[in-house]
């Protein structure tokens, strides 16, 4: 293997792996147990995993047909959509749950109709969790599909065509299952980052534990009173995620599957 | 709304900028300076630069104080660093080089003494209490504490492990309410958000936030309060590169104007 | 005639025109150079590409149904056609039986059927027991079969063949093109194929039609096309000499300025057409009294199996297949001074 190549990978994993190793040297091992039998650790846990899964398949719904208009369609100003379904990867997750707030907030100016006409509000819900984790994950997979979307053979959707396929029957049936890897990866990557996700999701949803308070909420918190259980939480979120990514990645996957988890 | 320059004390630095006889080419006649007179080491002579570790509801005033004390001694560069108290905390004890510490509460000033870091006994140089911050308007009725009981409205509390939660905790027990938050904020700031968007009907707060916040939010204060009052302790610190900067920062701090400075954020003098 | 087209599309700086008709049962194939756009008229009558004028209709019991023009544009799904491409585009994650039973089950054939029925073109193009590999597991001259099946299985009024052959190895290539050449008598439809390769063109078409540059430059049966090419680029792909002249008799006054004797008489501008076995060449000028002698020189040889073809230029610019033999015998080189001589009765002539 050549030394320019090498080195800085090592090198760099050495400094993706360094802080974990941080965490699992400086973990309370003795009072792991207690730490991790509070009621508050599994309720969060439970509501990060849901909340995660969910604002994936609601991600996979809608950003799909996204990237699929992105990497296929002829619409005009193509390039100006992508640019702003990325904007939540730029924008700072505090200001995008802030922008949630004025959109669907109970002031916001959709959240207002719903407030005023059938007395609900989004906002320190699950439901806004949900939202919040997908605002900010779904550009991943957007760009993830989009880019498998581009480097698959479009001619496989012209022997489609001839073949008596119309354009719905070619996505699902050729489409879809071409850049299936490409979307596995992208809804990993999406509901990776959902799992960690943290500005939206206190600004939007709030913090309030077994509705609100997912895993990053609660290892935040547990920082400010209690560093060492902040450690072992977010060893568990570490643990649970790798666990899932590392399952998924077998059975969905394969031995050639994408470079994930 | 926020506070900005003393003009009491602009006069003061005319004074003293006059007396110092032009030794220095920044002589701008517009800025403000400290009392001087209160403090030892004023007229300025300071030199060098001074770090200064302070608690993020502190940043309006402290800010203001510091350009105050640079623009007397012209020599001197004040660099501040506005943070949660546990953080500040936190990064002093693991060796960050810091003059003088002021925290929002004296948990996190216990850190830092038992660590031995205080070069002298830390004082209170000033009190925040709690205050009900509704929005404009109170678009949902709030008339006290009470109605922090009231589950049909929409309300914040600060999470229990950070101060505020813990000083809401507090006053709640005493005055015999169970609270019924529908999310417990990670900070003052982000549960003043809430209800400057009004999001929320009412959040606990600090009297000094709600005065912070200006017209986007409405205080209402509530005798309860008393039970949990929130002492600011500062100190200088051990590792003080800048001693005399610092004492006299810890000076104007405590001198007549840099109360009334922090009295005008919202804060009070401390009682004792 | 079963399918008219008209055919007008801007591609870029080409302006492609093309005029096409195709009976039922009979095998068009479009023969052109790379970018002469025949592909781009393949895709209009796929329905693939909207073209930009002309018309495109096919004749059904009772009347003719437009694809193209009268504004209107069938889309390529709702044309009952067939279309095999260079590189067989089966589909990577179906199996060959599922591959070939798509077309079925996109005209909505229940599964069972179309699977029974995929079966058995499987079998018709000898992949009988093929049907559960995935495409990924086939040869190439495997994969192209099967990819002939899948496009005729849903019976189609048109197929389209897009350089079916190309991506196969030479011996491959003899094998499936027979086979090809089966099939398509069998088919009843409407066939066009697109090619660079006249082989493919003569072997398997009733009827060539030559584009060139975006326009059809000469129409014919294969064996019209490979006697009298009408282009350089005929000329080349069928391996003749092709000079443009003017006839009087028997002597044609060519446009480059040489004289060449041919056996039939003609009158007006011509082509002569002289392949190159029929040249024969001399280090001296040859005794007897062969009308056509023309002093030349040698260009390039290079050897082609037994023999050597020897481009020559000068005032009759010929192209000559000699022995290997007698090509050492005449110790020629590039640049070299020959003797050409062709008789007269081996010359073609027509009028241009």
């Amino acid at each position: 293997m050549p030394a320019p190549l090498l080195v800085p990978a090592l090198v760099g994993v050495a400094f993706l792996v360094l802080p974990l190793l941080g965490l699992l040297i400086r973990a309370p091992w003795s009072d792991l147990w207690p730490q991790l039998t509070q009621p508050q650790v599994g309720q969060a846990l439970r509501l990060s995993l849901v909340s995660a899964t969910l604002a994936t398949l609601v991600s996979l719904v809608l950003g799909v047909p996204i990237a699929w208009v992105l990497a296929r369609s002829t619409l005009p100003g193509r390039s100006v959509l992508r640019a702003l379904v990325t904007v939540p990867l730029v924008l700072p997750p505090v200001v995008g749950g802030v922008a949630l707030f004025l959109v669907l907030g109970r002031q916001g100016i959709l959240g207002r109709y719903l407030y005023e006409e059938f007395d609900y509000t989004i906002p320190f819900t699950t439901t806004a969790v949900v939202i919040a984790e997908t605002f900010v994950a779904m550009p991943f997979l957007v760009i993830s599909v989009e880019g498998a979307l581009r480097a698959a053979d479009a001619r496989f959707e012209d022997a489609a065509a001839t073949l008596g396929a119309n354009r719905w029957t070619t996505f699902r049936r050729v489409t879809l299952p071409l850049v299936a890897p490409g979307v596995a990866a992208g809804a990993v990557l999406c509901w990776a980052r959902a799992l960690g996700e943290f500005g939206a999701t206190i600004t939007f949803a709030g913090n309030f534990p077994g509705t609100t308070q997912t895993m990053p909420l609660a290892v935040y918190l547990a920082l400010q009173s209690n560093p060492e259980g902040a450690i072992v939480l977010s060893l568990v979120l570490l643990f649970v995620s790798l666990a899932t990514l590392l399952l998924l990645r077998d059975r969905w996957l394969g031995r050639s599957g994408a470079p994930l988890a | 709304m926020r506070l900005r320059a003393l003009p009491v004390l602009a006069v003061a630095g005319l004074l003293t900028l006059t007396a110092c006889g032009g030794s220095s080419s920044s002589s701008d006649a517009a800025s403000s300076t400290s009392a001087a007179a209160s403090s030892s080491a004023g007229g300025g002579d300071l030199t060098g630069t001074l770090t200064v570790f302070a608690a993020a509801s502190l940043t309006d005033v402290f800010t203001d104080l510091g350009d105050q004390l640079m623009a007397d001694n012209p020599e001197l560069t004040i660099t501040f660093n506005f943070a949660g108290s546990s953080a500040l905390a936190t990064q002093i004890t693991q060796g960050a080089p810091a003059d003088v510490f002021a925290s929002a509460n004296q948990k996190q000033m216990t850190v830092v003494t038992d660590a031995g870091l205080d070069a002298d006994d830390p004082t209170v140089f000033t009190e925040n209490v709690l205050e009900i911050a509704v929005p404009p308007g109170n678009p949902g009725g709030i008339t006290g504490l009470a109605d922090f009981g009231d589950a049909d409205k929409t309300l914040a509390i600060c999470a229990p492990d950070v101060p505020c939660g813990a000083a809401a905790e507090t006053v709640f027990a005493a005055a015999g309410i169970t609270a019924q938050p529908d999310t417990l904020e990670e900070d003052v700031r982000a549960a003043l958000t809430k209800v400057e968007l009004g999001e929320v009907d009412a959040a606990l707060v600090y009297a000094s936030d709600v005065q912070a916040a200006g017209d986007g939010v409405e205080g209402i204060e509530f005798p309860e309060a008393e039970d949990a009052v929130n002492e600011y302790p500062i100190c200088t610190l051990t590792g003080a590169s800048n001693p005399e900067a610092a004492q006299a920062f810890l000076d104007l701090v405590e001198s007549d104007e840099g109360q009334q400075a922090l009295t005008d954020a919202g804060f009070r003098s401390p009682s004792n | 005639m079963s399918l008219r087209a008209h055919v007008v599309v801007q591609r870029g700086a080409l302006l492609v025109d093309v005029d096409l008709t195709v009976a039922d049962g009979e095998v068009l194939a479009v023969l052109g150079p790379n970018g002469a756009g025949k592909s781009t008229v393949l895709r209009v009558l796929a329905g693939l590409l909207a073209p930009d004028g002309g018309r495109v209709a096919i004749d059904v019991p009772g009347g003719e149904l437009v694809w193209d023009g009268d504004q209107r544009h069938v889309p390529a799904h709702e044309r009952p056609l067939g279309m095999v491409f260079q590189d067989h585009l089966l589909f990577p994650h179906l199996s060959t039986t599922d591959n070939v039973a798509f077309g079925l089950r996109t005209r909505g054939v229940r599964k069972a059927q179309a699977r029974t029925t995929a079966a058995a073109w499987l079998a018709r193009v000898g992949l009988a027991e093929f049907g559960d590999r995935r495409p990924t597991q086939l040869s190439g001259g495997q994969a192209q079969r099967a990819a002939l099946a899948r496009a005729l299985v849903g019976e189609p009024r048109l197929l389209l063949l897009d350089e079916p052959l190309s991506a196969l190895d030479a011996r491959t290539r003899l094998t499936v093109r027979a086979e090809l050449r089966r099939h398509l008598a069998e088919f009843g439809g409407c066939t066009v194929l697109v090619s660079h390769d006249p082989v493919d063109a003569m072997a398997l078409a009733d009827r060539v039609v030559v584009v060139e540059d975006g326009v059809v430059v000469q129409e014919g049966t294969p064996a019209e096309v490979a006697r009298m090419p009408r282009t350089d680029y005929v000329a080349r792909l069928v391996g003749l000499s092709l000079l443009p002249g003017t006839a009087s008799g028997t002597r044609v006054d060519l446009d480059g300025g040489g004289l060449v004797w041919t056996g039939e008489e003609a009158a007006g501008e011509v082509f002569v057409a002289v392949r190159p076995e029929t040249v024969s060449l001399y280090l001296a000028r040859p005794d007897g009294s062969p009308r056509n002698v023309w002093a030349l020189t040698l260009v390039a040889a290079t050897p082609h199996g037994s023999t050597v073809r020897c481009d020559l230029d000068g005032e009759v610019p010929l192209t000559a297949d000699v022995t290997a033999t007698a090509f050492a015998e005449l110790g020629l080189v590039p640049g070299a001074q020959v003797w050409a001589s062709v008789k007269a009765s081996e010359i073609a002539v027509y009028p241009r």
